[in-house]
């Protein structure tokens, strides 16, 4: 792990992994949505809002596994001093801010038909809510310090203290009484029917590529600017010094 | 499921902001990295 924390290994990498994770990505979430939106059954209990399975779903794991992207970026950062471990952590918080929406209000247009109301102040939703507004902080944090010059620590400690809120998000439906059902699959066992399992196994897949792929070309674009900003700078300094040299 | 509310018009609208939303964000991701890659290409060569 540690040879690719050097930019030009990175970007070795990021030149062939991007497109192909990106490629399959759209292939198999394709795929996976039109056989949810067409040709998957009715469940007996949700009838036809079953079909939002296979966007929610995905949707909330992704949510949840940017925020830990994030969280063992900061700690790479922070133990190890890898140059690439605060771009990895900036690249994860775009993606993993919009998945997180798109759970919430994927959710949402899942809720109003199957339990009567867009939303409840139930623990699954508001720490997911909550997930979300951690999301638009460290965006914010992130940019600002990196706009400023300033160290990338205090962003780093906020990723890393976030994560408290995952283990929220994961127990509690078990935790606390609450409308939202509890989980369905878990390691090793799943109460769901083959016809809801599969298609949702693979659109899980090819939403992670995508994932992967957008946080790929978030990283190679900061990375990028970073890489002109300081050329120019240097070449600023370069100038200065031929003038100054010039005058004496 | 509650009785009386036809379900389709929540799943197109669930699979609309889907799609388009992750599409849209694919393609903005993708827009600013050419954009930032060019900078530097533009930098090295001043």
């Amino acid at each position: 792990m540690h040879g690719f924390a050097n930019p030009k290994r990175f970007l070795a990498l990021a030149r062939w992994l991007t497109p192909l994770a990106l490629g399959l990505g759209l292939v198999l979430t394709g795929g996976a949505l039109a056989y949810g939106f067409v040709a998957a059954p009715a469940e007996r209990l949700q009838g036809e809002t079953v079909r939002i399975l296979f966007i929610h779903v995905p949707a909330a794991w992704l949510g949840m596994a940017g925020w830990m992207t994030i969280a063992a970026a900061s700690l790479t950062e922070l133990v190890w001093r890898h140059p690439l471990a605060a771009i990895a952590g900036r690249g994860a918080a775009v993606p993993g801010a919009f998945f997180t929406a798109l759970c919430l209000v994927s959710g949402s247009l899942w809720g109003r038909p199957a339990w009567g109301a867009w939303w409840v102040w139930d623990g699954r939703l508001t720490s997911m809510l909550v997930l979300l507004f951690l999301y638009l902080g460290y965006i914010a944090l992130a940019g600002a310090s990196a706009r400023e010059g300033a160290s990338s620590r205090i962003p780093a400690i906020f990723g890393i203290v976030g994560v408290v809120n995952i283990p929220i998000i994961h127990y509690s439906v078990l935790w606390w009484y609450s409308v939202h059902q509890v989980p369905s699959i878990s390691l090793g066992r799943s109460a769901m029917a083959p016809a809801f399992l599969w298609p949702l196994l693979v659109a899980t897949i090819g939403f992670t590529l995508v994932f992967a792929a957008v946080v790929l070309m978030q990283m190679r674009a900061l990375l990028a600017d970073a890489q002109a900003e300081a050329r120019m700078r240097r070449k600023a300094l370069d100038s200065d010094m031929r003038h100054a040299r010039t005058i004496h | 499921m509650r009785a009386g509310l036809d379900p389709w018009p929540f799943v197109i609208a669930a699979y609309a902001v889907g799609v388009l939303g992750t599409l849209a964000l694919v393609g903005w991701s993708w827009l600013a990295m050419r954009r930032a890659e060019a900078r530097r290409e533009k930098a090295r060569r001043k």
